[in-house]
Parts: C-alpha cells; structure tokens; sequence
C-alpha cells in the first residue's frame, strides 16, 4: 500500500478574518497558532510543496490581500485530482488520439493527473527559488496545458465553496467581496444601483444549516 | 433482448418537447404513455444543495456525460472528423428536464420572415444574387399559423416580458419590431437594475428601440392553465446551468411532471437510453433501449415520438435508418441536412462602478429589436441579429480575472491579480445572436471511426462559418462599440465569436438546430409540417431538430409552440386516421 501523504500548512497562514481598513485596503487577521497536517489524495508531500509554490506565484499573497497559499488552494487542486476529474471520468478519451487543428482543443490520452505528475517532474526544485526566478520558471512553460490547468485550478481553489477544500475561511470570497450563495436578492435587486452590495460571506452549508458534499466525494 | 409489454406511445426523451407530448397526449386521450430517459431524476432539493459554482457552472454536472458519448466535428468533407472531447461550443443536458433544467428561460418567438425565409430572400434579393450554397429552407408552417401556439406556449413557462405589438398596434416600451401578438404577456417583464438601465439609456440615446427580454424566470407567483403554481424568482443568480431551487424558473420537473405525476396511464423512466427506432416497411414497431443496469430492452409501441436533443435525434433515425441520408455531394438525400447553430459575438463592457452581477436571473435583460432579422444591417449581410446585455448571475470563479486588454502584461502574477481586484464585478457585456443560414456544406452524418459506450457511432458533424457569419460578427462588433459607448462603458475583449474557422473550444450557444428539418414536400425535408416522419408516419420528431434554420432567438418557446401544434395534429387528426397528414 502507497504511504500515507501529508502537507503541514502553519494555521496562520490559512484563511482568517479579512478586515478593511478606511482606504479599502485589506488587513488580515489570524489568531491560529500551530500548523495542520492534511493527508493528502493524490500529491506526494514533495509535488504539495512545489503547487503551493507555483500556485503562489500565480496568485500571490501581496498588499493587495491575502493569495493562493492562504486559500488552501493546495488542498483543492488534490481532492479534484483524486477524484472524476482527474480520472476524467467526465471527458471522452477513446481513440484514435490525433492531434487535429487549434479549434479542436485538447485531444491528447494524458489525464490531469498525467498532465500534472509530468509537470510537477519540471518544476522540482521550485520551492526552494526566490520569487523572481520562480516566476520565471513558470514564465518558460505558461503556453503548456499544465500550465493552463495549474492557472485555472488557482483561481478556481481561491474562490470555489470552500466544500472544496479551497477558498479556507471564505478569504477569496472576503477579499472579492462575494457574499456566498444567498437564497434571495428580491428586495435588492433593483436597488442602490451603481453601488456594491456587501455582506460578510457564507458557505452553502451554512445557508442550507447541512453538510454538503462535492462531486468529487461522490 | 427482453421484449416489453406494449404501450400506446413511446417518447424517447424526457426534456421540454417529450414531455409536453406526454402531458397533451396523456391528458387529452386514455393512451398509455411510456416516456425514456437516459439521464437521471432530479429533486428540487437537489437544485438548493448544486448552488455551487465549481461543480455546475465549471465542472457542467447537469450536461450530458460527454466520456459517453459525444460528437465528432471537422471542417469540410475534405478534413479528418475528430471527437469533441470536452464540453465547449455548446452544452447539450441530460436527466429529467433534459436542456430545459438547466436553460436560461429566454423565450423569444422568431418573426415571420423566417418560417418563410427561402421565399423572403428570393422574393427580396432574387435568386441568382443568393449564394449559391444557400440551403434555406421554408418551415411549411407559417407565423400566423403559429402564433397561438406560441401564446400557449407562453402560458405553459409564465413568460414576462412586455408586447411591442398588440394585434397590430405598436406598443412603445415593448418589442415595436416583433410580430403582431394576440395577447400581452402572461407576466410583467423582469425588475431593472443598475446594468440594464444603462443599456436601455444609451440605446434610446443612440435612436435604438430597447425592451425587456422576455423571460420564463416568473417575475411573479403564477398559475398557469395546467393549475400548476409556481414561486417568483428570487434573483439567486443560479440559474443558467443550474436548476431552480424554488421552481421560479420554468423547467419541466415543475411545469410538466405536476400534471403529469396523477395520470395513471403516464409512465417515467428514467435511466433508460434509446438505441433503436424499430421500423418495417414504414411503420414504426417501437424502441429498443439500454437501462442503467446495462439490461437491454424492446418496448413495443403504437407510436414512437423521438425528442432527444437536436444532434441525437438525427443519430437516432441514422442509426435505425429511418430516412436517406444526405449526400452534400449529391444534394440527395434529406436526413442530416441543414446543420445550423447560432452567430454569438459578445462585447466585454467596463465600467467604473460595481454591477453585484451576482445577483441576476436567466433571461434578466434588455434587448433592441432594430436589427433583429434585417433591419438595417451592413450590405451583403442577408439576416441580422439580437442585440441584448443580460443580469443571469455570475459566479467569482467566472467573474474573477476579467480585464480590460492591456492592464496586466501576463494572465497571472502579482500585477494581474491586483488588476483583476481592481476591475471585479465591472464587467457587463451585449451579446448578439444572429440567425445562422443553412449552407449545403453544414450536414451531419455517421462517423466512420469513433462510437459511444455502446460502440455506436457517433454522430459527425460537418461544420464552418462562411463570409456571411463573419459579416454579421463585424456588424455585431460595430454596433456594440456604439453601444458601449453611449453607456459610458469602457469596451473590452470579445466574447464567444466567429473568428476565422468554426471552433468547438468555447461555448458559443446550445441552440444547434436541424438534421431533421420539417418542410412542405418529402424531397426537401424529413418531417412534415406537423412534424410527422414523411415515411413512417407513426413516428414523430420534435424540437430544434426539425427546424430548417437557426433564427436569431432562443429556440425554446418555438420548440415548444411546434410540439403543441405537432399534438393537436396527433390527437385530433392522426388517431381518428392514422397515415400520413400531408
């Protein structure tokens, strides 16, 4: 049997409580101490470390609010990819492979697990880079498809329900100003036009008052 | 092969137009009806738990399970077909509902012209100066013909939405370019915000003709003439590619399966996938089809109805060789003919202040009506479009990274996120649809190489865009600047578009159409007006199959108008003399 994988991400720098100060600048405040070790599903320790990495570069935590790491972003890309997505259980991959002209998109066998453990085999001494040159790093294979998927997924880690492991302490949906999956905008719909409508966030489980699962788990 | 106990009617099917039939046949007559879906049922409390962006808007899960079965696409007959292999240019459902779960519930009607549209272009351009590939077709039905079934059809989903012509006086402040319509709508248009106001100001600005888009998101509690009740929408913002969690937005799970749940000679199964239409010597015998558990079954039937989506209805009669198939070379041949989709080019639009365009509903918008078929569009250009910006909700997954060109050199890095903070929830866009004109070359047919879970063909199709669909994105780009503009917005990059080749990458709309057109002779078509098989006359197909060409609009509600004129044929006409009705 594989050995069991974890990531040790330090508590203080996953989610918190994003506050705003007068000149709308956000200002984020965690009070966790100690580290969480989450057992990984697909990514070894090793590969954990370099999408953090890459993922943070991507989306950096930075005055302008918190980034990639802090959302747990990590987290998400390795249940998506333990589950139907990554096994594409969800796109159609009988033969004949061939590779056909531009507005056919993406017609290669390899899986996003295939994609990213040939990816991540690039990119191994990541971690271990100064922010410049691992920006560059990534710069030199932003035109791949494991690049494109590496970008999607941060985005999607950083602002998904965080039942996906990412977007930990609703901080992407904080920092954007999204206020969750709310039942009813009836009464504000046609009001206050032109100006932003903004409420501390929440998850579907918590409108719905039940756990919720994703399809990943199913 | 079990054979099953027989049933009156088999519907392959469970989306709108199926179980529209199901609901007229099993309501109006005491035969037993048999309706087979291969997707399965869903629960309105389902639609609560899937307000979830990554799973339904990202990851598609109402669509169809595309690893079993998809389509392949090339260019020309001169090119190698190859599988779409993930979801792009369009997003076929499945489950039952099908499309109409989890559709937007725009419900426009096409106008006159296009039932007529062979005849109008002739009669308008004359012949010799029409290209010579045009493959345009007339329905056999007209709009008049029509136009109370559109109204009933407008009753079934509570359309709101605000009349431009009233038996033939013009309204201001509704559509003044649409046809004449007997009744106003059922509903009151959608409420405006902050987006919609500004659309509809510069387009009076700029001399245009603005109205609510007409919408089957209830703008108020309503009870339809079936007695189903539904909610009013609450503005959620998941609507397009998502069930409605209170039933506001009309899908057939709340309009149609409520009448349909107390007829005890109505009978659901979903889980059920339809491989076969069984037919000798031009009478259909029934259905043979696949449940979930992999059983194979025979479902005997009187009659068969098929009302898949639009590109497995034309597999399923291919498959079961029920029809000639079209020969582009030859022009011989009627089935698999006339392939449209939809002209979409939208126009990014910034503005400086936030839209809360999470909040929205499907088909919450403003449209102009000026060129919608023609009006006065560019020279050359044979039809027009619809132009409309629309509130449906947005995710932050989707929302998140959109900026204008040249704010950030790379799309990730520090520089990029702050301009994707900076520019959250500006962006509007117009959209345009535009009619797609049938060509000779645009055909689907049975792929030689790739097939399904079953190890079924799958279905090929053969498309591309000619100079006349780059023409009208041109127009469309034109007109959207002087929109943009007159809001005060600040214009940004494209959205879906033609570009040079057709492309399966990016959604442009679900609205595939034909394959299956109706028309008025046999030699042209392999439908008759009331959607009949011309050679099998037991047989019926229904939805934007049937349709000769796309029209600009949403195809919906004439998908829907045509199934209610398509069951009156049946049950008042067919089952008193069954054979053919034209």
């Amino acid at each position: 049997m594989k050995r069991r994988e974890f990531i040790t991400i330090p508590a203080a720098s996953l989610g918190g409580l994003l506050l705003f100060t007068l000149d709308r600048r956000p200002l984020r405040s965690q009070t966790r101490d100690g580290s969480v070790r989450v057992p990984l599903k697909f990514f070894t320790e090793a590969e954990a470390r370099i999408v953090t990495a890459a993922a943070e570069r991507i989306l950096p935590g930075d005055e302008s609010g918190p980034g990639a790491t802090e959302a747990g972003v990590v987290i998400y890309i390795d249940r998506q990819l333990a589950g139907p997505y990554g096994r594409d259980k969800n796109r159609y991959t009988k033969g004949p492979f061939v590779e056909s002209v531009p507005e056919h998109g993406y017609q290669g066998k390899a899986t996003p697990r295939e994609i990213y453990r040939e990816g991540l085999r690039g990119l191994g001494d990541l971690p271990a880079l100064a922010p410049t040159l691992q920006n560059e790093k990534l710069r030199a294979i932003e035109k791949t498809p494991f690049f494109a998927l590496l970008r999607a997924h941060t985005i999607e880690g950083f602002l998904c329900d965080p039942m996906h492991g990412g977007n930990a302490g609703l901080i992407g949906w904080q920092l954007v100003g999204y206020p969750g999956p709310l039942m009813s905008y009836r009464d504000e719909i046609d009001k206050n036009p032109g100006l932003p409508w903004r409420r501390k966030p929440v998850s579907l489980s918590q409108v719905l008052g039940r756990p919720v699962k994703g399809w990943e788990e199913e | 092969m079990k054979t099953l106990k027989p049933v009156d009617v088999v519907i392959a099917g469970g989306g709108w137009t199926g179980l529209l039939m199901a609901k007229e046949i099993a309501t109006r007559t005491t035969l037993t009806v048999a309706v087979l879906e291969r997707g399965p049922a869903r629960k309105m409390a389902d639609y609560a738990a899937g307000m979830d962006e990554l799973d339904y808007n990202v990851r598609l899960r109402l669509m169809q399970n595309i690893a079993e079965e998809t389509v392949t696409h090339r260019h020309s007959v001169r090119d190698a077909a190859v599988p779409v292999r993930q979801y792009g240019s369009f997003q076929p459902g499945t489950g039952v509902g099908g499309a109409g779960e989890h559709w937007g519930g725009v419900s426009y009607r096409y106008e006159p012209d296009h039932f007529t549209l062979a005849t109008h272009l002739r009669g308008k351009h004359g012949a010799a100066r029409l290209p010579e590939n045009l493959a345009v077709q007339d329905w056999g039905v007209t709009y008049g013909e029509l136009e109370p079934d559109y109204w009933r059809a407008e009753q079934l989903i509570g359309v709101g939405g605000k009349a431009g012509n009233l038996r033939g006086k013009i309204v201001e402040g509704g559509n003044i370019f649409e046809a004449p319509r007997s009744h106003e709508y059922p509903n009151p248009p959608h409420k405006s915000n902050y987006l919609m106001n500004t659309f509809h100001k510069g387009a009076i600005d700029l001399g245009y003709h603005p109205y609510p888009v007409p919408a089957a998101t209830l703008t108020r509690t309503y009870r339809n003439p079936d007695g189903v009740t539904r909610a009013g929408c609450v503005y959620c913002g998941f609507c397009n590619r998502y069930g409605c969690m209170i039933g506001a937005k009309a899908q057939p799970s709340n309009t149609l399966l409520p009448v349909l749940a107390s007829r005890r000679n109505f009978e659901l199964r979903p889980g059920c996938w339809v491989r076969r239409v069984i037919h000798r010597g031009g009478k259909a015998e029934g259905v043979s089809y696949t449940d979930a558990a992999g059983e194979e079954f025979l479902q005997p039937a009187g009659i068969v109805v098929l009302s898949s989506w639009t590109l497995n209805n034309a597999r399923l009669l291919l498959l079961s060789g029920a029809g000639e198939p079209y020969d582009p070379a030859t022009g011989k041949g009627t089935l698999g003919r006339n392939l449209t989709h939809q002209v979409c080019a939208g126009l990014q639009m910034f503005f400086d202040k936030p839209l809360n365009s999470f909040m929205g509903a499907g088909g919450m918008g403003e449209a102009i009506g000026d060129f919608e078929g023609e009006g006065k569009v560019d020279a050359g250009m044979l039809r027009g479009g619809g132009f409309r910006t629309q509130s449906s909700g947005d995710g932050p997954i989707a929302s998140f990274g959109r900026i204008p060109p040249g704010e950030a050199k790379a799309n990730w890095g520090a520089e990029w996120k702050q301009s994707s903070l900076r520019w959250y929830d500006r962006m509007g866009s117009v959209m345009f649809e535009g009619d797609h004109l049938a060509y000779r070359h645009n055909y689907m047919d049975l792929d030689p190489t790739y097939t399904d879970k079953f190890g079924d063909p799958l279905l090929r199709m053969t498309l591309d865009w000619t100079d006349h669909e780059r023409l009208q994105e041109r127009f469309a780009m034109r007109i959207q600047m002087g929109l943009a503009k007159a809001m005060g917005a600040r214009p940004g990059g494209m959205l879906r578009g033609v570009g040079k080749r057709y492309s399966v990458t990016y959604y442009q709309s679900s609205h595939v159409q034909g394959g299956v057109i109706m028309g008025a002779s046999p030699e042209i078509s392999v439908v008759n007006p009331w959607l009949q098989h011309w050679r099998v006359p037991n047989l019926w197909v229904l939805g934007g199959s049937t349709f000769p060409q796309s029209g600009w609009g949403n195809p919906t509600l004439s998908a829907l108008a045509l199934t209610y004129r398509a069951a009156d044929a049946l049950v008042n006409r067919y089952l008193k003399r069954p054979g053919g009705l034209a």
